[in-house]
């Protein structure tokens, strides 16, 4: 009897633990393929057709240079390898500047006539316009439907994913403000939480540890939005202030409040691993006639070097991962930071804030699984090196 | 080139109470009197009086608890680490009282050298946890340190077994060698007196007796305070034992004599095996 419920605790414990690595396995699985449409998806809008006059030279033109013509920032065809003419951008509404009312019918019957005929007289024309109104005889050249390249997403610098016609899936703006913030946060709290780790495991009396520990352990279960509404009131106006900036939802703000939020990690991590430097270490220093801090830098810090690491390496894991209060403080403002003083947005606030906007399946929608891959992959590598520096203990 | 003399002058230990030893009438190397110590609300040690002259060696005994480890740690201030303990009575090293407020006592711990229980050597090359104590009182010179690190780790008797690895870490030798390096690792900074708290206890027969031999050897330099369980090991390394019970000290006097024909029936009863 005993043997059959040792046998079935054993079980379920087999499938607990199957169910938990299949579950998570599956997560990974979704997050890939999902990902994975993104370079199949057009960049052109779907449903829509980018036409050209038949004299024109140019056949195709990249997802950035279309974005750069709509914007208006390309103003000639010879910029994109064409010849040297005016670029006249035309859009569906601005059919009418051309033709009267009456001309393209009341039900808009004879737009597709109207279209054809235009793109064929003006040799400078782009005309964007739904697949619905091109009709086989139109005389005009179409571009080729291209698929987005990888070199557009890792090499994009702009995130614009609403951009019409040809949406923006550039990394980098993103990829950066995630680098920038994090980068910021570890370099305001890790000294400072190493030092209040030595403080707590070596100087503090043990009643001012018994109070100071609980209260940085409670830290790290306040909610993030909690830290980001603080940042938003305090931090936001403090930092407009003291630098005269126009606005304080900038990197350094979400530094700060990241930085905060990863000093518990660090606080804990790095001072058990200061306490588990063992008593006779200490006595042995201490009987050698080193002084306390001497002891503390030559031989408690240097025993404890891994679990340091690891600390800074939880910490750094924390403030990549965040979403909430970073959402909340940076300005989310997807461009290229230049300083710490400029708005960014990070790859987690992206997701979390566009995600809801997009439709299931399209391109903007799997971009932003890209970039849960991303994220995945970039944690990935925090954890392994964790595992790595742990491994690599003094022998 | 610096010598250890030199360093010595340099150290403050001596200075609050000018030219080192001018107080010590009697020459002794440690004299404790009327010491009593508490652990809180705990009197560990009774009424202790205790003299050492240099060059001795003397093995502390007695059965689990009796104080003799604590007695041992008084005399470099170790007991100072335990948060609520108190001491009362004067404890004198070279006729400078330690438990002086003027004392610094990183200076006196150089003075008063320590090896524990169970090697513990840093995790450090073997050459670096020799060293170490030189460096953290700051001697930078090089050619003085690698001198000073050889001649301990010789003294030690460990030279043979490590002079090709000096660069490896401490923790690829066996527990005897680590205890032979904690030996030389103690002995590097000159101390005057060093304190061994059953320093062969983790250790097989062997590294036991090389340690033993290694006592008598350093007898001529040192004076060494031996806390130690085994009784003949008491009876071979120590020129005087001192048997403690109950945190008192009942019987101090030449080895051979506590051995042979102790005064009080305790001792007789714990060196026979009776208890303890």
């Amino acid at each position: 009897m005993k043997r059959f419920f040792e046998k079935l605790v054993e079980g379920a414990l087999l499938i607990s633990g199957s169910v938990t690595s299949i579950t998570i396995l599956l997560i990974i699985i979704f997050l890939f393929k999902e990902a994975s449409g993104l370079f199949h998806s057009p960049v052109i809008e779907e449903g829509y057709e980018l036409a050209l006059n038949k004299a024109n030279p140019v056949k195709k033109l990249t997802s950035y240079q279309i974005k750069e013509i709509f914007d208006g920032k390309i103003l000639n065809w010879d910029e994109v390898g064409g010849k040297n003419e005016a670029i006249e951008l035309v859009r569906l509404s601005d059919l009418t500047k051309y033709y009267s009312e009456a001309e393209l019918g009341s039900n808009f019957e004879n737009i597709p006539a109207k279209a054809s005929e235009l793109t064929s007289k003006h040799p400078g024309i782009i005309l964007f316009l739904p697949t619905s109104y091109i009709k086989k005889n139109f005389n005009g050249t179409l571009l080729k439907h291209e698929t987005l390249i990888p070199g557009d997403f890792f090499g994009g610098k702009e995130w614009y994913p609403t951009a019409s016609p040809s949406p923006q899936y550039g990394l980098l703006p993103l990829l950066l403000g995630t680098l920038w913030v994090s980068l910021g946060a570890i370099l305001l709290s890790l000294p400072f939480g190493i030092a209040v780790a030595v403080y707590l495991a070596e100087i503090a009396s043990m009643k001012v540890r018994n109070i100071l520990k609980p209260v940085i352990e409670l830290l790290a279960g306040i909610p993030s939005v909690v830290y980001g509404f603080f940042g938003l009131v305090i931090i936001v106006p403090f930092l407009q202030r003291l630098f005269n900036l126009p606005v304080g939802e900038t990197a350094l703000t979400g530094s700060v409040v990241l930085g905060i939020m990863a000093l518990p990690t660090i606080i804990t991590v790095a001072e058990d691993a200061m306490r588990t430097v063992p008593r006779a270490m200490k006595e042995a220093s201490l009987a050698l006639g080193a002084t306390h801090w001497q002891t503390i830098y030559k031989v408690i810090i240097p025993y404890s070097k891994s679990g340091i690491t690891s600390a800074a390496v939880l910490g750094i894991g924390r403030a990549i991962g965040e979403t909430m209060a970073v959402l909340m403080v940076t300005g989310n403002a997807a461009v290229i930071p230049h300083t710490l003083l400029e708005p960014v947005r990070t790859i987690p606030a992206t997701i979390a804030a566009e995600l809801g906007e997009t439709a299931a399946g399209g391109g903007h929608y799997q971009a932003l699984f890209m970039l849960g891959v991303i994220l995945f992959v970039i944690t990935m590598i925090i954890s392994i090196s964790i595992e790595f520096i742990g491994k690599k203990k003094y022998q | 080139m610096m010598t250890i003399e030199n360093i010595k002058t340099n150290t403050n230990f001596s200075s609050p109470l000018g030219v080192r030893g001018s107080l010590d009438v009697k020459g002794l190397t440690i004299d404790a009197k009327n010491v009593d110590f508490y652990y809180s609300e705990f009197h560990a040690l009774k009424n202790i009086n205790f003299e050492v002259n240099k060059n001795e060696v003397v093995a502390l005994i007695g059965p689990s608890g009796c104080g003799k480890s604590t007695f041992l740690r008084l005399m470099n201030r170790m007991n100072d680490l335990i948060p609520g303990t108190r001491m009362t009575g004067s404890m004198l090293i070279e006729g400078q009282d330690i438990y002086a407020p003027n004392v610094h006592v990183d200076e006196l711990r150089k003075e008063v050298g320590m090896v524990f229980q169970k090697p513990n050597p840093f995790p450090k090359s073997i050459f670096e946890n020799v060293a170490y104590g030189l460096r953290v009182n700051g001697i930078k010179d090089k050619t003085f340190i690698e001198e000073r690190v050889i001649e301990s780790i010789k003294s030690a008797a460990l030279w043979d077994e490590v002079k090709d690895k000096l660069n490896k870490s401490a923790f690829a030798l066996s527990g005897g060698q680590q205890q032979r390096l904690c030996i030389a690792r103690a002995l590097a900074i000159s101390p005057k007196v060093v304190l061994m708290d059953e320093p062969a206890s983790a250790l097989d027969p062997i590294s036991t007796a090389k340690i033993e031999d290694l006592i008598h050897e350093l007898k001529k330099d040192y004076t060494i305070i031996i806390v130690t369980h085994n009784m003949q090991q008491a009876s071979r390394v120590s020129d005087k034992t001192a048997y403690f019970y109950l945190g008192e000290l009942i019987e101090y006097d030449q080895t051979i004599k506590i051995f042979t024909n102790p005064e009080k029936l305790s001792t007789q009863n714990y060196i026979t095996g009776r208890f303890g």
